[in-house]
């Protein structure tokens, strides 16, 4: 079943991935973006991290695409035919992708050690497991990014009062 | 300029106070005028159950009288298109033939008398120029239709019938007919 | 294979589904009747006595009408976004407790489809991609005031989503746990999360009523300016999917209010009264609907009292009062905290 569940969200999740880019048509590549995003969460929590998975979906599937479906709609940039990019541009993002994909298969295979160090624990997903690592492990760049992100809070709403001098 | 009355008011953009500014209070006044509402009598009248009660001089669509035998008091003459201010009256004279008396009560009637409901105003003043206490509006409702030329009402639809005579005792009271009898007044005569 | 709890559950499933569309449907005959009852007026009362089979004959009108797609719009994407807005609509159910445990034949039923450890979470995520339906819907009729309402569904949904979860944190920090399951238990008896939160439960319940478009915020689709809004070409059954899964919306929002902030299925004194456990779990389920029907009221009551916003005014609302003050919320309930814990 498990693995089932695994080829069927993997070919989804290609499928969904392949149609980003080549479909003609930028509201349906969004679209087909945020199909890759379920895919990717259903993949979180078979790997029972659930909390991952529905902050996956929280932030990507629920604000960040809505952001870039409503920027798009808005410049309406949804004609079909968008003028080609020149070769130079194609080449460039080629090569940075390509770059990506050398460096997430490179950390990837480092893992490997981590998995036979640490055996496989059910609740490593949860919440409450989740929580112990951030707040004991990495306290201190969980805290700095959290500031990160209010401070952005914040800035948002100073940029919206203006009478505030 | 001096106001004449006390009943002048300046309004003017008046800072909010604290208070005023959270709006809760302003918002839990309306739900309180609102939920007041929700137990307060309704004005609705479920209609066709229940009637709301008419004017006792309401004027609706129009009626042409019979007398007490059952023959028709109009005889055509024209006052009450005379006197429509909307033009919306017209009729065609015709003699009455032997035999017809019981039909017609004088010797000339109406072979054609057509209102044009769109165009009538419900005035009443065909009524006030009757000299033969023929027309009258009754509280009975001119009816929807989906045709514009179905609106205009012939005899059979203004004449009462013999079995079902319309009642305009209350447009018939003793001051009107004192009134009509008065052959001084221009109109009456 | 076929465990009484499979059982159990398909029936509770099932029971949940019908429940649910009942009450949105009889949620349209209620929004009336209530319109009319503070209008003075007296509101639908021909279909049946006192007009209770008005939803069936809106519902057969709806399946009379005639369908229209038109012909510039994108097909797929116009029928795919009623249907996303009811999917998203129905989801959330599933993790509402509608009651604790139950007891038949000697084996205790949890009255809860599932019990996720992100169960909050989970409410916030399918609200969030709640309005891709409409957004999808918007863009696909290629008309100018869906489009319109559908950008304005978008920024106001991204918008009051930042304070409602910040209005949950707050929550969650009182309460310690993400799951639903706990959080009801918590509040056994009168220990509601009202009396522990009553700022966050005021940031919550202004957030919902933006999260569902309805009165006060019902901007997306507000008839004066956009026609219709993002429905504006839609007509027969996918209008009436979007209009149902606004109250399935509002269902769904009164049940999380309730389970949240006012002790979902416990009632007062339910511990003292002598009745058997069963009893307390079928007289919780009562009195949790008894909750939320008095939240799906409190909906149209503001509804028709309050009018509508201006955009200006609902951004404004949403950045400079309700996320400052969701911040100042958790701020004051984390220093109790640590108050109280010293």
């Amino acid at each position: 079943m498990t693995q089932f569940l695994f080829y069927f969200l993997s070919f989804v999740a290609v499928a969904a991935g392949l149609m980003v880019i080549t479909a003609k048509n930028p509201v349906h590549s969004v679209l087909y973006l945020i199909i890759a995003f379920f895919a990717i969460a259903g993949h979180y929590i078979l790997l029972n991290a659930q909390f991952l998975a529905i902050v996956h979906i929280i932030v990507y599937a629920g604000a960040i695409m809505v952001l870039f479906l409503s920027v798009i709609m808005l410049l309406n940039l949804n004609k079909d035919n968008e003028p080609a990019k020149s070769n130079v541009l194609k080449l460039a993002a080629a090569v940075a992708a390509g770059l990506l994909l050398v460096t997430f298969t490179g950390t990837l295979k480092g893992t490997e050690s981590i998995i036979a160090a640490q055996p496989y624990d059910d609740q490593i997903g949860y919440v409450k497991a989740l929580g112990k690592v951030l707040f004991n492990d990495f306290l201190l760049p969980f805290e700095v990014s959290a500031l990160l992100l209010l401070s952005a809070i914040i800035g948002a709403v100073v940029l919206v009062k203006h009478d505030l001098k | 300029m001096q106001s004449l009355t006390n009943r002048k008011k300046v309004v003017g953009k008046k800072e909010m106070t604290w208070v005023e500014k959270l709006y809760l209070p302003a918002i839990f006044g309306g739900m309180r005028i609102t939920l007041k509402h929700m137990f307060s009598k309704k004005t609705t009248i479920s209609y066709p159950e229940q009637k709301r009660e008419f004017s006792q001089i309401y004027r609706g669509m129009h009626v042409l009288k019979r007398d007490e035998k059952g023959a028709e008091r109009c005889t055509a003459c024209g006052l009450c298109a005379v006197a429509c201010p909307a033009e919306a009256i017209t009729m065609v004279a015709a003699e009455r033939k032997k035999g017809e008396e019981n039909l017609y009560r004088e010797e000339k009637y109406a072979a054609v008398y057509e209102i044009n409901m769109l165009r009538c105003i419900f005035c009443g003043d065909c009524e006030d120029a009757c000299p033969k206490e023929s027309i009258f509006l009754t509280d009975r409702i001119v009816p929807s239709d989906f045709e514009r030329n179905e609106f205009v009402y012939g005899k059979d639809k203004l004449v009462e019938t013999l079995e079902n005579p319309i009642d305009i005792s209350k447009r018939q009271t003793a001051e009107v007919l004192e009134f009509k009898k008065n052959k001084k007044l221009t109109h009456n005569r | 294979m076929f465990t009484p709890d499979l059982i159990f559950k398909v029936v509770l499933i099932l029971s949940i589904f019908v429940i649910t569309l009942v009450i949105a449907m009889y949620s349209t005959y209620g929004e009336r009747k209530i319109a009319a009852f503070m209008q003075d007026r007296l509101g639908p009362n021909r279909a049946g006595i006192f007009g209770i089979l008005q939803p069936l004959a809106d519902g057969v009108k709806m399946f009379m009408k005639e369908e229209l797609i038109p012909d510039i719009s994108n097909k797929v994407l116009f029928i795919l976004g009623p249907c996303l807005a009811m999917t998203t609509a129905l989801m959330t159910s599933v993790i509402i407790p509608w009651g604790s445990t139950i007891n038949i034949f000697g084996s205790d039923f949890s009255l809860q489809v599932t019990d996720l450890n992100i169960g909050v979470l989970y409410v916030f995520a399918v609200t969030s991609i709640g309005v891709y339906g409409i957004m999808i819907g918007g863009w696909a009729s290629n008309n100018k005031y869906s489009l319109l309402g559908a950008l304005r569904a978008s920024s106001q949904m991204i918008s009051y989503e930042i304070a409602m979860g910040l209005a949950i944190i707050a929550l969650i920090m009182s309460t310690g746990t993400l799951s639903l399951k706990e959080i009801s238990a918590a509040q056994s008896g009168f220990h509601w999360n009202i009396f522990v939160q009553p700022l966050g439960f005021l940031i919550f319940i202004i957030c919902s009523f933006a999260e569902t478009n309805r009165a006060p915020f019902d901007l997306p689709e507000c008839e004066t300016e956009l026609i219709g809004g993002y429905h504006t070409e839609y007509s027969s059954m996918k209008l009436g999917f979007y209009l149902f899964a606004e109250y399935i919306n509002m269902f769904i929002a009164s049940a999380v209010i309730s389970t949240l902030y006012f002790g979902g299925y416990n009632f007062p004194f339910m511990n003292d009264m002598g009745l058997s456990s069963n009893a307390i779990t079928i007289l919780g389920v009562v009195f949790l609907f008894a909750k939320i029907f008095f939240f799906i009221f409190f909906f149209m009551w503001i509804r028709w009292t309050i009018p509508r916003f201006r955009y200006d005014q609902l951004m404004r609302l949403g950045w400079t009062v309700l996320i400052p003050l969701a911040i100042f919320n958790i701020l004051l309930t984390g220093a109790i905290i640590f108050a109280t814990n010293n």
